[in-house]
């Protein structure tokens, strides 16, 4: 029974990792497809392998990949931490009310998810760009004379990232806070403690794998974003998923297009095996 | 509960509900805008719908609806037999070889980098085509194959989840009443988690819907889906037809989110009566 999906992975998912390794390893050629193979055959009885490692080389040399790689993590990581400095609050406010208002906004907060991120992260456009909404506002109100340079800027893209992933941390960690015994913080406040440091000592550790599974379910695809960088960050927004486009696409150099890809899965994977553990720890406390 | 927190957290909610509903907002009111500049408001002409009537007759973006109707409609499908044998068989079989790469399988296309799924898929098919001759070039074919490869994982998740909250015993009653394994499964199983599959397949179909990296990676010559025509006209700058296109969007999606959750909670109330 479970034969089919078993395979149907092992032909789509896993397989192909295996091909862009080797391909990773091959020449670029002027040719379609545009590498040259790995193995052949020549002369009659012997077999040549070619293993070339420029395209690893390239990207360690050139600094425009490191630096776009780290660039990566770093707006990544500053993401996921504004998800949880907005999301946290809301997970929380949506746990403790009562269950008909909570169906309510649990709606409200998948709704959006539901909605092309295309569309959103272009709503975004005319909101930001120079005669953009926010800047008539501001200026009918009185507040600047003249428009701020929002768009094509890191700005706009740590807003679209957040905006665009903040119902991921915010499922996750709601699904781990609904199955907070209250009572605790109660008792603990009876006995002495202040709301902050209640906080604090019970519901902040208690929570740590849905704070978990939600940084993760932000922080993994982030790193490797493409559409947000390229609608909302300008030329100079650096992203390794944008990077990995361009050379695939513009430069058409699919070899080292597969360099970048395995070197940003094996960044990942290490994140991938971290939030499958908290997801195993989740469901066995669920039962 | 103390007043100060209950007033922070709802200042929280306030604000992060804002932010979430300001840009969809803003696409919904400038869709009815007469100026062709987007976000300047043209309060002589406004309210109109003259971009509506230009979406409606806009051949490339109606070709590019169909296309994308097409690919979504075989996507869910397929994804929601594939999740659901998945889900069903990691929920109800604990042990058997190949359950871990299973479970592994199913939980890493959640979290993968769209642009490394979509390269790995299109070298996959291009190394296919040179060894046995398919798929003959990219198309619909390849790109619905992608997609159910993501989606299915997506369908996994939300029926393995059904499963662990629903009573074997209910299986094992049938069974003891001599029902046999797959009899039990169309006419036990399946109904009860019916809701599940029916939310997979909204979903699956949602995800290819709006997809545009796997899909710019697996698609050929003319099978170009709403997200490809989308994303080539945006990068040229904003266009008041894209505010139509995302207000239908929009509102389709409530009306079958809300429409989908009334029923399922009226399923839930007749499910506690009975």
């Amino acid at each position: 029974m479970v034969a089919l999906p078993y395979l149907w992975l092992l032909l789509f998912f896993v397989v192909p990792f295996v091909i862009v390794l080797k391909i990773s390893f091959s020449d670029v050629d002027l040719a379609i497809p545009p590498y040259k193979p790995l193995i052949e055959w020549i002369g009659k009885n012997s077999l040549a392998i070619k293993v070339n490692f420029n395209n690893y080389a390239f990207l360690f040399t050139d600094p425009l990949y490191i630096h776009a790689f780290l660039n990566s993590i770093k707006v990544a990581f500053i993401s996921t931490l504004l998800c949880l400095i907005i999301g946290y609050p809301m997970a929380y406010g949506i746990a403790r009310s009562t269950a008909s208002t909570r169906n309510v906004l649990l709606l409200l907060v998948v709704l959006p998810f539901w909605t092309s991120l295309l569309l959103r992260v272009y709503a975004w456009i005319g909101l930001l760009k120079a005669n953009g909404v926010i800047n008539n506002v501001l200026i009918w109100l009185g507040v600047i004379h003249e428009p701020l340079t929002m768009l094509y800027t890191p700005f706009a893209m740590y807003v679209g990232i957040v905006y665009s992933y903040l119902p991921f941390l915010i499922l996750p960690l709601y699904a781990n806070l609904e199955k907070m015994d209250w009572q605790l913080l109660e008792a603990a406040e009876d006995l002495g403690c202040r709301p902050w440091q209640a906080f604090y000592k019970i519901t902040l550790p208690l929570s740590r794998n849905g704070i978990l599974a939600g940084s993760m379910l932000v922080f993994i695809p982030a790193v490797g974003e493409f559409v947000i960088p390229a609608l909302l960050g300008g030329p100079n927004a650096l992203m390794i998923g944008r990077v990995l486009w361009d050379e695939f696409f513009s430069n058409r150099a699919w070899p080292v297009a597969s360099a970048v890809a395995i070197l940003l899965l094996i960044l990942l994977v290490p994140f991938m095996m971290w939030y499958q553990s908290v997801q195993a720890r989740e469901s066995a406390g669920a039962r | 509960m103390n007043y100060r927190r209950t007033y922070f957290i709802l200042t929280c909610l306030a604000f992060g509900f804002a932010f979430l509903y300001l840009p969809i907002l803003s696409m919904v009111v400038f869709s009815f805008n007469a100026s062709k500049l987007v976000t300047v408001w043209d309060a002589a002409h406004s309210p109109t719908l003259k971009w509506y009537y230009a979406l409606l007759n806009n051949e490339e973006i109606l070709d590019a609806a169909w296309i994308s109707l097409k690919v979504a409609v075989t996507n869910a499908s397929g994804a929601v037999i594939l999740g659901t044998l998945a889900g069903f068989g990691l929920a109800r079989f604990t042990q058997f070889r190949g359950r871990f790469t299973l479970n592994a399988m199913t939980t890493a296309p959640l979290v993968m980098p769209e642009v490394i799924t979509g390269l790995s898929l299109l070298l996959l098919f291009v190394a296919l085509e040179q060894s046995i001759g398919w798929p003959a070039g990219r198309g619909i074919t390849t790109m619905t194959i992608a997609h159910m490869t993501f989606s299915m994982a997506y369908v996994t998740v939300v029926v393995q989840s059904r499963m662990a909250t629903f009573d074997s015993a209910l299986e094992e009653a049938a069974m003891d009443l001599g029902a046999r394994p797959l009899k039990v499964f169309f006419v036990i199983t399946l109904p009860i988690i019916f809701p599940a599959i029916l939310s997979g397949w909204l979903l699956a179909f949602t995800l290819s819907w709006d997809d545009l990296v796997i899909s710019s990676f697996t698609s050929g010559p003319g099978s170009s889906t709403l997200p490809l025509v989308v994303f080539s006209k945006v990068r040229l700058g904003v266009s008041p037809e894209i505010n139509v296109l995302a207000t239908i969007t929009i509102g389709v999606v409530t009306l079958m989110i809300v429409g989908v959750s009334f029923w399922m909670s009226r399923a839930a109330k007749l499910e506690k009566a009975a």
